[in-house]
């Protein structure tokens, strides 16, 4: 290929669908009467099988390892507790047979070797369809639970993470292909010298170790990455097969494809080599208003009066349950905290008075009451496609065309009923406007993104690293 | 464990499932070639021939593979059981995972887990790594001695107090106040390693990441050597098939002087004779190819006297897990000679569809240390 063509992004014209089982956060609702169980092992069965009646490309998981907590206390509001990610997975693997299996996993709180094999063996297991989420973990408190303890900041975070991720490379590629004996009167069980050790020797941790498996059948596990950041995206665009990204909006979709082709190149990659799939939530329905009605039904239920309290309660750093959801925002000023990074997301210390003046002042000019502003606020981050199946697959069809993006993540806001209407409704409309795969292309999650398999790195092996 | 050494105990029976077999050379004798060994479908065929033939509980080792051994690859034996979860409905999964190297955050979580894939019938074989190669791959300075026993003892503890850190009804739902969780009853463990402990010491916060397991706690399986106190079953190992019943026996009398005690197993190697070629023939041809060192007892020789063997084990131990040389011979063997007379003469335990591993214990479930209300207090904390 020339090197003109590797520079020219092609669309593939297709989409394709994860589903991003959250078991956390306000997006699950667990009012309804219709939601089930969240950590039963059944709720996980059912959603995978629906997803891969659905040819969904992969079941995602995510990871936090300690419990969210508001005001010095676990969270009490939303849907909290959620599986081990590869155990769960590992599961899945026995009852499904082509979907992708995706565990996101943190690079600050595990030890390379250990979360390498544990992946090689999720990969091995599933004949292929493991994939490993990268995630830095955004925040200090985490470090708690953990023998390492403290926090890393920012820049380190990435850093340690692109070591992690090499090293992880280099011992999914330690074994020669067709290392194992496949006759039954071998003389050895593998061929001698079949597997090369890996080193590491850095700043946060040393590998020294002689990899225990084989190459799975997509060669190794497949990685996405999830992290935002000038710096998350360059090590993407190094790292990744597949971004999971925070950016499902049309003109904002196509503007971070345009930037992530230009970091691939400019990271010796080719156009193509890194696909995006952000994460998104589907509300739909036969006709587009009964989606838009659907949709005040569902947001009423993910945020409900607590939820609004609680929200702000996040950036004023103190209780606020006296105040009414229905009226104005508080008139006492939020705690000042500079030690920001040992709380929770959305505090931002210092900054906090600041913000609550601003936000006061728009909701008194607006005229709106507490539940109103955080709606209005949390939808400005919305990722919903709402509107009939013809009308969202319309939209889909458009953002295939162009390429700005290869798919998308979808958290169901019902488990485990919440894809049902996505795949008896909104696949069909996809299929029949040739966007949508109509079959699995192959048993490997790999040869389902259609990606590329890997070139044997030869960097990783005996080297001793700085970092 | 209840009743008393007797003809009318009933035991339950292990089979360790780990590659082809125990004896190093087992893959040569294995009905594979090499490259099938390490995938889905040879963990579901074996657990599942494992359960039909009427095991109660199926074991995984875990670890590096190398020296010494012929098959040189190995899966993650906690993953092995979990993805033998969902398509099994009765056998007992039991991973051995290691304290040393590992995470214990990531091993409770892990194991809590297995035991929601499983319907709860999960365990946990606590193994404490000696080697060297393990410390050098998670970059650690290596503990040996005593340092072992201590690193598995507080592993246990942060387990044990994460599962008890949901108590069983924190997941309230409730529409009307809008909390889906009851905060009063989630609890920070806040474990912190003894002043006195040899490895590095740490701590951990808690509350554990995902609810209480189906089985309260998980039942905790170790080496009578490794762990003195706070396990479930302890295994015992001698040397010769001689020694193993009078060992058996003073482990029972000195475990249940301190009130109950824990489950104790017998470890046992096992070749057996299989289509008409002998277990010492099969075992020195074995021999001949990678001598075997281990250090449990092993039985050689005919189904029907090792049937006559077990039932006498079976007698002074609730117990016995089985080693099996090569996997694909002897489970056979076992299965269709071996199971059948035990169960026919009434020494095996019935097998519970559905049944947890403390069930089969005889272990009631445990309501969560931190639920009394004096707990309580103390756990919730800041
Ligand atoms: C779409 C998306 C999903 C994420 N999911 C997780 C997750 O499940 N667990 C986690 O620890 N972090 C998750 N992260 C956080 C990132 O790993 C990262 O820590 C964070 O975005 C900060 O990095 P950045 O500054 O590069 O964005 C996610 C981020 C994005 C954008």
């Amino acid at each position: 290929m020339t090197q003109h063509n590797r520079a020219k992004f092609r669309p593939s014209g297709k989409i394709q669908f994860g589903i991003f089982f959250q078991g956390v956060n306000s997006g699950t609702i667990w009012k309804a009467p219709e939601s089930g169980s969240q950590t039963d092992f059944e709720s996980f069965r059912r959603i995978a099988q629906t997803a891969e009646r659905g040819l969904f490309a992969a079941f995602f998981l995510g990871e936090g390892l300690r419990l969210r907590e508001h005001l010095g206390r676990p969270h009490a509001l939303d849907v909290a507790g959620r599986p081990d990610a590869q155990t769960m997975l590992a599961a899945l693997a026995s009852v499904t047979s082509n979907i992708g299996l995706v565990a996101t996993q943190n690079t600050t709180y595990n030890d390379p070797a250990d979360l390498a094999h544990r992946l090689a063996s999720l990969d091995v297991l599933s004949g292929g369809r493991a994939a490993w989420n990268v995630v830095t973990t955004d925040n200090a408190w985490t470090g708690a639970n953990f023998r390492r303890g403290g926090y890393l900041d920012h820049a380190d975070r990435y850093l340690h993470a692109e070591a992690f991720v090499e090293t992880a490379k280099g011992i999914w590629d330690s074994w020669e292909d067709g290392a194992v004996s496949s006759s039954v009167s071998a003389d050895s069980w593998a061929v001698p010298s079949h597997a090369r050790s890996v080193h590491h020797s850095g700043q946060h941790y040393s590998v020294d170790v002689t990899p225990r498996l084989p190459r799975s059948a997509q060669y190794r596990p497949v990685l996405f990455q999830a992290g935002d950041s000038p710096e998350g995206r360059d090590f993407a665009a190094r790292q990744a097969d597949v971004i999971f990204s925070a950016h499902p909006k049309f003109d904002d979709a196509v503007e971070f494809r345009a930037d992530i082709v230009s970091r691939s190149l400019a990271a010796g990659r080719a156009a193509n080599d890194v696909q995006i799939m952000p994460a998104s939530e589907f509300i739909l329905a036969a006709s587009d208003e009964e989606a838009r009605e659907k949709k005040e039904w569902v947001r009423s239920l993910q945020i409900g009066p607590q939820q609004a309290v609680a929200y702000l309660e996040q950036f004023w750093g103190r209780e606020l349950s006296a105040y009414d959801p229905d009226g104005p925002l508080p008139e006492i000023d939020p705690v000042v905290e500079e030690t920001c990074e040992t709380r929770g997301s959305g505090f931002h210390g210092a900054k906090a008075r600041q913000l609550a003046e601003q936000w006061r002042a728009e909701a008194k000019e607006k005229g709106l009451s507490i539940r109103q502003f955080v709606s209005s606020r949390t939808a400005r981050v919305d990722s919903t496609f709402t509107g009939s199946y013809a009308a969202v697959a319309d939209t889909l069809a458009e953002y295939a065309r162009v390429g700005a993006v290869d798919g998308f993540n979808i958290s169901p806001w019902l488990i485990p009923t919440g894809l049902d209407d996505i795949v008896n409704h909104l696949v069909p409309e996809l299929q029949e406007r040739g966007v949508y795969p109509t079959e699995y292309v192959g048993s490997t999650l790999r040869e389902n993104l259609g990606l590329a398999t890997p070139v044997r790195a030869e960097r990783n092996f005996r080297l001793t690293r700085s970092h | 464990m209840s009743g008393t050494p007797g003809a009318d105990r009933q035991g339950f029976l292990a089979l360790e499932l780990d590659g082809d077999g125990s004896h190093p050379a087992a893959w040569r004798k294995a009905r594979h070639a090499p490259d099938e060994l390490l995938n889905g479908s040879r963990i579901r065929s074996t657990v599942l021939a494992a359960e039909s033939a009427g095991f109660h509980v199926a074991t995984f080792a875990d670890g590096p593979v190398g020296a010494g051994s012929d098959v040189v690859g190995r899966v993650n034996a906690l993953q092995r059981a979990a993805f033998a979860g969902p398509v099994t409905g009765s056998i007992v999964l039991v991973p051995e995972v290691d304290t040393v190297y590992t995470e214990p955050f990531h091993i409770s979580t892990q194991l809590a887990s297995l035991d929601y894939v499983s319907g709860g019938r999960a365990g946990w074989l606590v193994a404490a790594s000696g080697s060297a190669e393990e410390a050098a791959a998670v970059g650690r300075s290596f503990v040996e001695g005593n340092a072992l026993a201590q690193e598995a003892a507080a592993s246990v503890e942060v387990s044990r107090r994460l599962w008890d850190s949901w108590e069983d009804d924190a997941v309230i739902g409730d529409v009307a106040t809008g909390r889906y969780l009851d905060v009063d009853k989630l609890h920070y463990v806040d474990f912190e390693t003894p002043a006195d402990f040899v490895g590095a010491g740490y701590s951990v916060k808690g509350p554990s990441i995902i609810p209480r397991p189906l089985q309260g706690q998980l039942p905790v399986v170790a080496q009578a050597s490794l762990l003195p106190s706070s396990v479930d079953a302890v295994l015992v190992s001698t040397p010769t098939t001689s020694l193993l019943i009078e060992e058996l026996a003073e482990v029972r009398a000195r475990r249940t002087v301190v009130g109950g005690g824990p489950a104790v197993v017998a470890e046992l190697d096992v070749v057996l004779d299989s289509r008409g070629q002998s277990a010492s023939t099969r075992l020195a041809e074995l021999e001949a190819h990678t001598p075997w060192a281990s250090s449990r007892a092993r039985f050689v020789g005919t189904a029907a006297e090792l049937v006559d063997f077990l039932a006498d084990v079976l007698a002074v131990a609730d117990g016995v897990r089985l080693h099996p040389a090569v996997l694909d011979v002897e489970l056979e063997e076992l299965a269709q000679l071996v199971l059948p007379e035990l169960r026919r003469r009434g020494a095996l335990k019935p097998v519970a569809q559905g049944g947890t591993f403390r069930e089969l214990l005889g272990l009631g479930r445990p309501t969560s240390r931190y639920a009394s209300p004096a707990a309580a207090v103390v756990g919730t904390g800041n």
